[in-house]
């Protein structure tokens, strides 16, 4: 069982959550060129290795996550809040707290 | 005599079975081939087997990382059909699972085609009249198809659960011409029927780099020396990607995810037929193996993965599914669970087409379906590779579907690899 770090809730085990996809993809302008678009959307670099994706946590907080990991281990290196408001307002308070 | 007969089973069981000698050559890599594949499953040997006995070409290798049937052609759950219903898929898997139909023969190897018929159980009429519809297609296009009502569902298998099923069985979507098959002895027919035409099978051999001449490909970089080809061909499923990189061809439509199998313990005969249940996101298939093992599987793991192994979620899905459908599985011990690396492409279909280099030939991307497609994919590879151009029941399956719009898209699940069951 891989078990993700979820910012929010804690260590938890990843059946909490949704696998999104590949992380890494930048989505052009609506009106960039069909051929950006469809890079965008149909290819994959399909690494074998450490990957940023996104996952959700629907059955926690919801929050959807970047998380960085191994797609031969299976080891996850990082995990933050894919909404960058959200990370920094997090980072914030634990830097209150801290 | 090479080839194999009851004559020879029988003359065998007298001297101890001492005499039957290897089954396929394990030949040195010559330095050049007129032709490459890589990948020794089921269609990298169906696709060598092809080029020799239609095409009549010789001097062939497959080359392979590990042993011949290790990666999917050994890990699957062995179920064929053709009840596909977009125009592209329709044609091709019909055509498959005619080949099927003679393959024994073809090969002079017992592949236990067993046409057991697939009973794809609904529970909704929408989804009876979507199996019409499917159904329906393929009896106006040469294949068969017939649906079942509760009452002949429950004579022809009583001791599915007809009781107090969360999502109650209404009926099936039947193709009696479906059914399975022993996937070792594919791989294995495969091997010894193209050796025997000359082709050369090389185990242990890995492509680590792909040597290219601008607009070609020159030779392979492989772990047992450099091999230079006139013709080269990708089949090697989950690890495609790997390969087109290697070769510097940037990004494909085509993700890595991993699917798991199952077996239990042998039991006396208890299931006749392939038993699929898909409702409501959960998907299951079942069938009993000629020495008595329950083998089934279900959905892939849900996140990308190169690893050759399964999650625990899955196995709990799964035996939830079991048992919903199955509650007399309940005792029943597991045996072993394993998983393969699924090439998984963004309609679900899949590559069998040129390339941007003029000697490199793709085929890819079967999703967990490939098993059924080996004979016809090998057969259409060939005829790719041997004619440089497709043949009109491959058309589509091309790089360039997805930049036209003519995705073939069975399920209708959208771009995401991982929802194409
Ligand atoms: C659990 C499971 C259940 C399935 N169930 C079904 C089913 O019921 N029905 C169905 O139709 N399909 C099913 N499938 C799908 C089917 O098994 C595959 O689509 C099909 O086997 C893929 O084609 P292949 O046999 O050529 O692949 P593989 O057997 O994986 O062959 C590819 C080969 O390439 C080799 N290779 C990789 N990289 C290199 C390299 N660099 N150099 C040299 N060689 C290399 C690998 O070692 C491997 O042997 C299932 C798959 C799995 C995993
Ligand atoms: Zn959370």
């Amino acid at each position: 069982m891989i078990r993700i770090d979820c910012p929010f809730c804690g260590l938890r085990d990843h059946s909490e959550f949704s696998y999104g996809g590949d992380a890494s993809i930048n989505y052009p302008p609506l009106d960039a060129p069909a051929e950006q678009w469809h890079d965008a959307v149909f290819l994959r670099e399909n690494i074998r290795g450490r990957q940023l994706e996104t996952w959700q946590h629907t059955s926690g907080c919801r929050m959807w996550l970047n998380v960085e990991r191994d797609t031969v281990s299976h080891e996850i290196f990082a995990v933050w809040p894919a909404h960058r408001g959200y990370g920094r307002v997090l980072h914030a308070e634990k830097e209150n707290t801290e | 005599m090479k080839q194999y007969s009851a004559w020879k089973v029988f003359k065998n069981g007298l001297t101890g079975q001492k005499d039957w000698g290897r089954a396929w050559r394990d030949p040195e890599p010559k330095q050049a081939y007129d032709i490459v594949i890589v990948g020794g499953g089921l269609h990298g040997l169906a696709t060598a087997f092809y080029l020799a006995k239609n095409h009549g070409l010789k001097n062939i290798a497959v080359l392979e990382k590990g042993w011949i049937g290790g990666g999917n052609a050994g890990r699957n759950t062995t179920i064929v059909r053709s009840n596909y219903m977009m125009p592209g898929n329709r044609q091709f898997y019909e055509h498959s699972l005619q080949l099927w139909e003679e393959l024994s023969h073809e090969l002079n190897y017992n592949v236990m085609f067993s046409q057991r018929a697939h009973v794809a159980l609904f529970h909704s009429p929408g989804a009876r009249d979507a199996y019409a519809r499917r159904y329906n297609t393929m009896r106006l296009t040469g294949s068969d198809g017939e649906l079942w009502g509760l009452e002949q569902l429950k004579n022809e298998i009583p001791h599915l659960n007809y009781n107090d099923a969360r999502f109650p069985i209404t009926g099936a979507a039947v193709q009696r011409r479906a059914g399975t098959a022993r996937h070792d002895a594919v791989a294995w027919g495969y091997a010894r029927a193209a050796d025997q035409l000359g082709v050369d099978i090389i185990q242990n051999c890995e492509v680590t780099a792909v040597r290219r001449d601008g607009g070609r490909v020159h030779a392979l970089q492989t772990s047992r020396g450099e091999i230079k080809a006139g013709k080269v061909g990708f089949a090697v499923a989950g690890n495609t990607t790997r390969l087109w990189q290697m070769a510097d061809l940037g990004n494909l439509p085509i993700e890595s995810h991993k699917l798991q199998a199952f077996v239990s313990e042998p039991l006396k005969p208890l299931l006749d037929h392939v038993v699929v249940f898909g409702v409501g996101g959960a998907h299951f298939y079942i069938s009993q193996s000629d020495k008595g093992g329950m083998v089934f599987g279900g959905d892939l793991d849900w996140y990308k993965s190169y690893a050759q192994r399964g999650n625990l979620p899955i196995v709990q899905d799964t035996c939830e599914a079991a048992m919903s459908i199955l509650p007399c599985l309940g005792r029943v011990r597991l045996l072993r669970h394993w998983s393969g690396v699924m090439d998984m492409t963004m309609d679900g279909s899949p590559f069998i087409c040129k390339t941007p280099l003029k000697n490199l030939y793709l085929n890819a991307g079967w999703n967990y379906g490939g098993f059924k497609a080996s004979p016809a994919s090998g057969w259409y590879f060939a005829d790719l590779i041997a004619n440089d151009r497709p043949h009109e029941f491959i058309e589509h399956f091309s790089l360039d579907r997805f930049t036209r719009g003519v995705i073939i898209d069975e399920r209708g699940a959208g771009p995401d690899p991982k929802l194409h069951g």
